[in-house]
């Protein structure tokens, strides 16, 4: 049953990918990549992958979307019409057939006795009960047993929010500000929007913070709480304004509180390098009982990059609407 | 085996290099800059699937541990495998920090050039270069506009 | 356990944590001092991480045994490829406090240091691992900061460079990715030295074929490999000068060490350059990016453009080495690296006093140089004279290994090509040693050359003399190290 689900969405996937492709209105491209993300989501959990399908609502359909519109805000939305390139054909017909050919040698979709179920993942399904005895083993394997990776993660995040306002902050305030929307009309004289973003708000928030402390338990952690976190404050400053956010979190914190979280994950790290341990090692944390402190130490890892990667999401969108028509007006180069 | 149900058996792979392969096509056939992002974004959301795909085992269930009790875990349930989908995790949040670099240098572009076309970008670069080695703006405009002509 | 244990996890977290205490401390002179010691100090750890290492040194992240966990695992070639980097980072950071002064906008300064630490963190990162999947998140790192350097440069050109290589590089980013996953799939783990035992029994699979295709093709983006070397001139032309100092340096190193650990450490010689006959596309390859890379060099209007076409070319020479598929070509590739990371970055450090003084890097600008600014004008002879690779500097040592490795792999053609592609690196040097010297027609006036302008180049053209003069220890840590990565995993 599932099976033919899957073939069905598969399909609306790719409709998708052409559609976004011949659709000549960026903004409608973009809101496209949206529905994009969230048909991929409803994949992935049939997949069972339930916190991928998670991060990819929350991160594709939700975060990118946003990007996109803030910067088409920016700039003209009519794509300028191009040929369709034979060479570019070429080149993706010949990387694709040497894809395809890769797959035959490969064991089927679903296959049980596949290598890639047999060797390491055992350890994670049958030991990781005892050894961390979380149920959501995805967040068993996030944050301990890779837990490097995750941080390395956090620093891309990080690296990001550090790339994205070099190329494009300002210092200053926002005198010229545009709505991300590029409707120069403040959604905040709309009443019904207003009403029920107000309604919203809170529990946007509330969410977010379930989904960081749930993420032992379910799907979910630190990155879905994160974006789900800046989502509510993007929402407060598509209603009301950057200029009213920045009163609530003033830019310069929340771009220190970018790094806060990168230096609480590697302040784990280096407490049990300190304690005699390895890196990340989270026995360290409690070496008497070395699943306990596990525990602590997932959820220290995940608050941090909860706090990093929200604030990074909200200083992107911050340096994206502040950009505004200063950028055009005082052109640095 | 039968090669049909073979063949049954790889399908989505198949699907999933398809759908690579348009985000890819978008990625080095338009001109417009934000769309080659946005192929950009189809390109990896595709590669994310084919790791997905390899996570999944037939008739297991999401990687969580069910409890039959507190405490004990409830006996003969198949998981799919959690390691792809925390690769993943990493791979998506990759891909939404290299949209918001691009999209910031896009935003410059514009800026800079009053133009994210790939095509105009390139037209001005090439002006700049001829005013640069001194060519009068009438005269680098003429060679630009022959150029053209020959196109 | 002791701190030389922790030294590899050290030497990455280092720049990693210090750049988010920049973001947050802000105040331009401490971020400043802080960056410059940091970077140094992973440069003197990397020097005793070299120092020590005999046999791989294997670390257990989050105290997980590997394959489970992620392990770093270092070995001579690694400790001396952090060695190059973090010293190159360190003295083209030098140079790097004038110009983000010049480039970046006000307030933002603390930014740009906090990206160059990220960049750093990213290639050691890389460089240290010994998990294929670790690999890309920090190839990842480097590469996001990198295009958000590549920007800062003075001319919006530097804009669509940066775009450019952002496209490009996440496409071959992403075309690692799926060679992991492929071999993910076929042998279900992640770590290297244990791919390396289960690709034994996989790699006749065509998906394997297929994995080892997508990461060869992805890493050679992302070394300027021939013919998708198309992100690089404008990106090293385009970003400012400490950054093309520190990327000419370092980067390419980085992603070149990656695909000997592909070809000797997962496969092994004998299968790539045996079964897989990668050496007769290789080699060809890398003759062609010899040549045609020196000959654009020869045509470039502007000198950074002129060393970025001369990169492609040596990258040429790196890949042929490689392409040999003996152990004497990989040392010859090691000595290569040396060699090209000091005399590249040297000869970028001479174009950043040049572009401070001068306000251009044009060569036409540069005419009657040698008596405008005779001591830059010499340095830069220097550091082109070891490009060439005349005897008594570090090119001399590394070309000739390598065309003693070509002709012991019975490649006489190839030393031949050697010789003759560094016939063509006189061309392109002597056009800029003729408008300098002997060009004086509309020479401006003299130019005040501040002494500690030409520390960085200073430095670096002195390494490069040393390594041509005293090859000793370079040609001891090249040899070792080859021994060790050509045996296969340790």
């Amino acid at each position: 049953m599932s099976f033919s689900i899957e073939m069905i969405l598969f399909g609306f996937l790719l409709v998708m990918a052409v559609v976004i492709g011949k659709q000549r209105n960026l903004f409608a491209a973009s809101m496209l990549m949206g529905i994009f993300s969230l048909i991929a989501a409803g994949l992935f959990s049939l997949m069972d992958a339930q916190d991928v399908a998670f991060t990819e609502a929350s991160v594709g359909a939700g975060m990118s979307t946003v990007l996109f519109l803030a910067t088409l805000a920016l700039m003209p939305n009519e794509e300028k019409e191009r040929k369709f390139s034979w060479s570019a054909l070429a080149v993706v017909t010949v990387t694709g057939a040497a894809l395809i050919y890769g797959t035959i040698d490969m064991p089927l979709y679903g296959d049980p006795l596949a290598p890639v179920h047999q060797h390491i993942a055992t350890h994670f399904l049958e030991d990781s009960w005892t050894e961390i005895g979380l149920p959501n083993i995805v967040t068993s394997v996030l944050a301990s047993y890779r837990g490097f990776d995750t941080f390395g993660e956090l620093a891309v995040v990080f690296t990001a929010g550090v790339g994205v306002t070099l190329i494009l902050g300002i210092p200053g305030g926002y005198t010229d500000e545009v709505s991300p929307t590029g409707n120069p009309v403040h959604i905040n004289e709309m009443p019904v929007v207003r009403a029920v973003s107000k309604a919203l708000l809170p529990f946007i928030l509330l969410f977010a913070l379930y989904v960081q402390a749930h993420g032992d338990f379910g799907p979910g952690g630190g990155f879905q709480a994160g974006v789900i976190l800046a989502t509510g404050y993007i929402l407060y400053a598509l209603v009301w304004g950057s200029t009213e956010l920045e009163r609530v979190i003033p830019r310069g914190v929340v771009e220190r509180i970018t790094s806060v979280g990168v230096l609480f994950y590697g302040g784990v790290g280096v407490f049990s390098m300190i304690s005699g341990f390895s890196f990340l090692d989270y026995s360290a944390i409690d070496p008497e009982h070395p699943a306990h402190g596990q525990h602590l130490g997932i959820f220290l890892v995940e608050l941090g990059v909860g706090i990093t990667v929200s604030a990074v999401m909200i200083v992107i969108y911050y340096v994206f609407t502040a950009r505004g028509v200063r950028g055009l007006l005082e052109p640095e180069r | 085996m039968s090669p049909f149900l073979v063949s049954l058996g790889l399908w989505n792979y198949w699907l999933v290099v398809v759908l690579m392969m348009v985000g890819l096509y978008l990625v080095i056939a338009k001109g417009n800059l934000v769309k080659k992002l946005m192929g950009l974004n189809i390109f990896q959301g595709a590669v994310i699937m084919l790791y997905v795909s390899m996570g999944k085992v037939s008739g297991g269930t999401a990687p969580i541990f069910i409890e039959s009790s507190p405490g004990e875990l409830a006996e003969g349930i198949v998981y799919s495998n959690p390691l792809p989908h925390v690769l993943m995790l990493t791979a998506i949040v990759v891909g939404v920090a290299t949209t918001a670099v691009g999209l910031a240098l896009a935003v410059r572009i514009r800026e800079a050039y009053g133009t994210v076309e790939e095509d105009d970008v390139t037209r001005i670069q090439r002006l700049d270069e001829l005013h640069e080695i001194g060519l009068s703006a009438r005269d680098a405009l003429r060679e630009l506009g022959s150029e053209g002509e020959e196109e | 356990m002791s701190l030389l244990d922790h030294l590899p996890v050290l030497l990455v977290i280092g720049p990693l944590l210090c750049a988010p205490l920049l973001v947050l401390i802000r105040i331009p002179s401490v971020v400043r001092w802080l960056a410059q010691a940091v970077v140094t100090a992973t440069a003197a750890g990397a020097f005793w991480l070299v120092q020590t290492v005999n046999e791989p040194i294997s670390y257990r992240m989050g105290g997980w045994t590997p394959p489970v966990g992620i392990e770093y695992r270092v070995d001579k070639v690694a400790a001396l490829v952090a060695l190059v980097v973090t010293s190159v980072a360190a003295i083209a950071l030098l140079i790097g406090h004038k110009a983000a002064r010049d480039t970046v906008i006000k307030g933002r300064l603390h930014l740009f240091y906090a990206a160059y630490l990220l960049c750093l963190t990213g290639l050691l990162g890389m460089t240290m691992t010994g998990d294929a999947f670790n690999v890309f998140v920090f190839l990842e790192i480097s590469s996001l900061s990198t295009y958000a350097l590549v920007a800062m440069g003075r001319r919006r050109n530097a804009f669509v460079a940066a775009f450019n290589y952002l496209v490009l590089g996440t496409i071959g980013g992403t075309f690692v990715l799926i060679g992991i996953g492929l071999m993910f799939q076929m042998t279900g783990t992640l770590n290297m030295a244990d791919l390396a035992e289960r690709l034994v029994e996989a790699r006749d699979t065509r998906t394997i074929h297929v994995a080892l295709a997508f990461m060869l093709i992805g890493l050679s983006v992302k070394l300027a490999v021939f013919p998708l070397h198309q992100w690089l001139p404008n990106a090293y032309a385009e970003s400012p000068s400490a950054v093309s100092t520190f990327l000419a340096g370092s980067a390419t190193k980085v992603v070149y060490f990656q695909l000997m650990r592909v070809i000797f450490t997962l496969f092994g010689a004998s299968y790539i350059f045996g079964e897989a006959r990668l050496g007769t596309l290789l080699v060809p390859l890398s003759l062609l990016a010899m040549f045609l890379g020196s000959a654009a060099a020869v045509y470039q209007s502007s000198l950074k453009r002129l060393l970025a076409y001369s990169s492609i070319a040596q990258v040429g020479y790196l890949t042929l080495a490689l392409a040999l598929g003996t152990e004497e070509g990989l040392r010859a590739g090691l000595l290569h690296l040396m060699a090209h990371a000091v005399t590249k970055a040297g000869m970028f450090a001479v174009v950043a006093i040049i572009v401070d003084r001068l306000g251009t890097d044009h060569i036409a600008a540069l005419q009657g140089l040698s008596r405008r600014m005779p001591i830059t004008a010499g340095l830069l002879v220097l550091g082109g004279i070891g490009l060439i690779g005349v005897p008594g500097t570090a090119g001399f040592v590394s070309k000739l290994a390598l065309v003693d490795a070509a002709l012991g792999a019975e490649h006489v053609f190839v030393a031949g090509a050697i010789l003759m592609s560094s016939l063509i690196a006189v061309v392109y040097v002597w056009r800029v040693v003729e408008v300098m010297y002997f060009k004086t027609e509309s020479e401006g006036p003299r130019l005040r050359e501040r002494p500690a302008s030409f520390v960085p180049a200073g430095i670096f053209l002195a390494l490069m003399l040393g390594m041509g003069l005293y090859s000793e220890p370079a040609f001891e840590l090249a040899r070792a190290g080859a021994s060790q990565l050509f045996g296969g995993m340790p």
